[in-house]
C-alpha cells in the first residue's frame, strides 16, 4: 500500500462504504436538527413554520427533563457496576476447570441472544408479577409480603432486567481476557508469596483493565438508548422515564416532532458528555 | 541454607507416570543442572521442588525438613521462568519489589535491596521502565533480580536462556555463573542444552523419561559416561557409536569414540572413509566421514588448517585409552 497508485485505488474501493455510512449518519442527524427548529405537529396541522430555539427551551424547562437525565444515568451506572463486578466474578469461575464447562459457558451466554422485549416481558410476567411471579412465590415461601417490583422498586427492577441481559456480554469479554493471562505470571506471583486474593488484585485485575474498559465503553453506548425494557414493563411510569423514553413520548404520544427532535439533540449532547468522562477515567487503559 | 533432598518422589498426570520413584540430593551451595531431551520430566521435577506441582508420592526435604505439603511461597525458593513471567503492568522497580512487598519488608530495606540488585545486574537505568520496553536480555536480568532480592535458600531456573539469541545466551550464561560464585547459593538449573550444562554445572543430572541416567560433575560425565545415552548426550559434537564387527573386536556390543579423540591421516590408519560435509569453524574442522562400517557418518575433529575437502579419502585411528565400551544393554564396561 505504498505507491501513489495503490493508495488512490484503495480510496476508490473504500469510497462506497464510507459514503454509505456517512449518509446513514448525516441524513437522520440533519433531519433531527431541521425539525428541532420547527413547530411540527403531524395530526394538528403539520408543519407550522420556524420557531427558533423555542423547542429547546420548552424541552429543557419541562419538569420531566432533569429527572429523566438522572434516571438515564442511574440505569447506565447501575448496570455497568453490576455487570462488571459480577462479570469478573463469573469469568473467574468459568475459567476454573470443571465438568461440563463448555455447556455451562453456553448457558451463561444464552441471555444475550434473547430479544430485549422478550426478556423484559419474561421478567415482568414470570418473575416480578406480585400475584403469580416466581419471586412472589419465593417471598411467600418465607412468609414475607411479595414486593410489587415494577411499581415499588421500579428503577431497581429495570436495572436488574438490563443487567441480566448484559451480564453475558461482560462475562464473555472478560473470560477471553482471563484466558489470555500467562499462567507463569500467576505461578511467579505464587512463588513470590502472594496469596490468591493478592494474585487477583495485583496480577489478574490489572490484566483485565483493558477488557473492562472495552466492556464499559461498549455497554454505555447501548445502555444510553435502552427503550424496549421500559416500554414493555413500566411504560415510563414510577420514575423510570429515561431521556430516550421522554423523547419517544414527546414525538409519539404528544405528536410533537419538533419538541422530540430538540430532545434528540440533548440526548446527543448527554451521550458526548458521558463519553468524555468515560474516556478521561478509563480511556488511558486503551493505550500501551 | 539450601540443601534439597528428593526421597522416592513420583509424579503422574492421570495414568501417565512422568516420574517413576526418584531419589536425589542437592547439596547446599551446589550449582546443579538437570539436562535431558525435551519431555524427559526435568521441568516437572523442578516444579515439584518449587511446589507448583504436588508430588504423587514420596517426600521433598528442604534443609532436612519435610516440605512436601508446604506451599511454594513458604519454601524459601525463588524461580526464574522460561517466559520470565514479569508483571507487564508494573515498572521494573515494582516487579523487583513485588516479593518483598508480599513479605512485608520495610520500604527502606526494599530500596536498599533493589539498588543493590539493579547495580549487580546493570539495571539501574531501567528501573522506571515497563518490561515491554526492555530487550530480552534485560527482561531476563529483571527476572533474576526479582529472585535475588528475596534472598532465597535456592534459585530454580527453568530453561531461562532458551528465548535469547545465541550471543546473548553466552553472555547470560557467564553472568549466571558469576552470580553463583558471588552468592554461593544453591542453584538448580533446567536446560536441554548440554553446552549450558557442561559450562555452568558443579553437578549434572542427566534425565531420560523421568529416570536419572547419571549424576556427576561435567568432566566425570564426559570421561566416564555410564551408558550409551549419556555418552551420546554429553559432548558436542556427539560421540561416535560404532556397532558390529569393530565393536566385537573389543568384546563389546557398541564402542564409542569422541570426535576429538580420533587421529586423522591422509595415508594410513585403522578406518578408511570418504569425507562428506566438512564444517570449517576456523580453529577446528569437523568432518562427517562416510564408509566406516557400523557408524555412518562418523564425525571427527581435525585441525582447522588441515586441507581436506568433500570427497577426499582419509584414514582414522582412535586413541585406544579414550575408547568407551558398552554391552548389549547399553551399559558401560570397564
Amino acid at each position: 500500500m505504498a505507491t501513489q497508485h495503490s493508495r488512490s485505488a484503495a480510496r476508490i474501493m473504500m469510497a462506497p462504504a464510507v459514503i454509505l455510512l456517512l449518509g446513514w449518519m448525516l441524513v437522520p442527524l440533519t433531519m433531527t436538527l431541521y425539525f428541532s427548529f420547527k413547530r411540527y405537529l403531524p395530526l394538528r396541522g403539520g408543519d407550522l413554520g420556524w420557531v427558533g430555539f423555542e423547542n429547546y427551551i420548552r424541552f429543557i424547562s419541562s419538569s420531566s427533563f432533569w429527572p429523566s437525565v438522572m434516571t438515564t444515568l442511574t440505569i447506565v451506572g447501575g448496570v455497568l457496576a453490576i455487570t462488571v463486578v459480577l462479570g469478573v466474578f463469573l469469568a473467574l469461575l468459568l475459567n476454573q476447570p470443571m465438568w461440563g464447562r463448555g455447556f455451562v459457558r453456553i448457558l451463561v451466554i444464552a441471555p444475550f441472544f434473547v430479544m430485549p422485549t422478550v426478556s423484559a416481558l419474561v421478567w415482568k410476567n414470570m418473575f416480578m408479577d406480585p400475584n403469580y411471579g416466581l419471586l412472589a412465590h419465593l417471598w411467600e415461601f418465607f412468609g414475607a409480603t411479595p414486593v410489587e417490583w415494577l411499581s415499588q422498586a421500579s428503577l431497581t427492577s429495570i436495572v436488574m432486567i438490563v443487567s441480566w441481559q448484559w451480564l453475558p456480554f461482560a462475562t464473555l469479554i472478560l473470560l477471553t481476557a482471563i484466558q489470555s493471562l500467562d499462567s507463569e505470571q500467576l505461578e511467579a506471583a505464587e512463588m513470590d508469596g502472594a496469596p490468591a486474593t493478592k494474585r487477583f488484585a495485583y496480577i489478574t485485575l490489572p490484566h483485565l483493565g483493558r477488557a473492562i474498559t472495552v466492556v464499559i465503553l461498549i455497554q454505555t453506548i447501548f445502555l444510553l438508548s435502552i427503550f424496549a425494557e421500559i416500554f414493555v414493563t413500566t411504560g415510563g411510569a414510577f420514575g423510570t422515564k429515561t431521556l430516550t423514553y421522554l423523547i419517544f413520548q414527546r414525538v409519539l404520544e404528544s405528536q410533537n416532532v419538533g419538541l422530540g427532535s430538540a430532545g434528540g439533540v440533548y440526548a446527543i449532547i448527554l451521550a458526548n458528555i458521558v463519553a468524555i468522562f468515560l474516556m478521561r477515567i478509563v480511556g488511558k487503559n486503551l493505550d500501551t | 541454607m539450601g540443601q534439597i533432598k528428593l526421597n522416592k518422589v513420583t509424579k503422574s498426570f492421570g495414568d501417565v507416570a512422568v516420574i517413576p520413584p526418584l531419589d536425589l540430593t542437592i547439596e547446599d551451595g551446589e550449582f546443579t543442572v538437570f539436562v535431558g531431551p525435551s519431555g524427559c520430566g526435568k521441568s516437572t521435577l523442578l516444579r515439584l521442588i518449587a511446589g507448583l506441582e504436588d508430588v504423587s508420592s514420596g517426600h521433598v526435604e528442604i534443609d532436612g525438613v519435610d516440605a512436601t505439603d508446604v506451599p511454594p511461597a513458604k519454601r524459601g525458593l525463588a524461580m526464574v521462568f522460561q517466559s520470565y513471567a514479569l508483571y507487564p503492568h508494573m515498572s521494573v522497580r515494582k516487579n523487583i519489589a513485588f516479593p518483598m512487598k508480599m513479605a512485608g519488608v520495610t520500604a527502606d530495606e526494599q530500596n536498599r535491596r533493589i539498588s543493590a540488585a539493579a547495580e549487580a545486574l546493570n539495571l539501574t537505568d531501567y528501573l522506571d521502565r515497563r518490561p515491554g520496553q526492555l530487550s530480552g536480555g534485560q527482561r531476563q536480568r529483571v527476572a533474576i533480580g526479582r529472585a535475588i532480592v528475596r534472598e532465597p535458600g535456592a534459585f530454580l531456573f527453568d530453561e531461562p536462556l532458551s528465548n535469547l539469541d545465541a550471543a546473548l545466551r553466552v553472555g547470560m550464561r557467564l553472568e549466571i555463573s558469576e552470580l553463583h560464585e558471588r552468592l554461593k547459593t544453591t542453584m538448580i538449573y533446567v536446560t536441554h542444552d548440554q553446552v549450558e550444562a557442561m559450562t555452568m554445572a558443579d553437578k549434572i543430572v542427566v534425565l531420560r523419561a523421568g529416570l536419572i541416567e547419571q549424576v556427576g560433575s561435567p568432566l566425570e560425565l564426559y570421561h566416564t559416561p555410564c551408558n550409551e545415552f549419556v555418552a551420546g548426550f554429553i559432548g558436542s559434537p556427539r560421540m561416535n557409536l560404532i556397532k558390529g564387527a569393530e565393536a566385537a573386536k573389543h568384546n563389546a556390543a557398541t564402542i564409542g569414540i569422541r570426535p576429538e579423540h580420533t587421529a586423522v591421516s591422509m595415508t594410513e590408519g585403522l578406518w578408511k572413509g570418504v569425507v562428506g560435509v566438512a564444517e570449517h569453524l576456523g580453529s577446528d574442522t569437523f568432518l562427517h566421514v562416510h564408509g566406516v562400517p557400523g557408524c555412518d557418518p562418523m564425525t571427527v575433529r581435525v585441525d582447522g588448517e588441515l586441507p581436506v575437502r568433500h570427497g577426499d579419502t582419509i584414514w582414522m585411528t582412535p586413541q585406544a585409552d579414550k575408547l568407551h565400551r558398552f554391552d548389549a544393554e547399553g551399559l558401560r564396561i570397564d
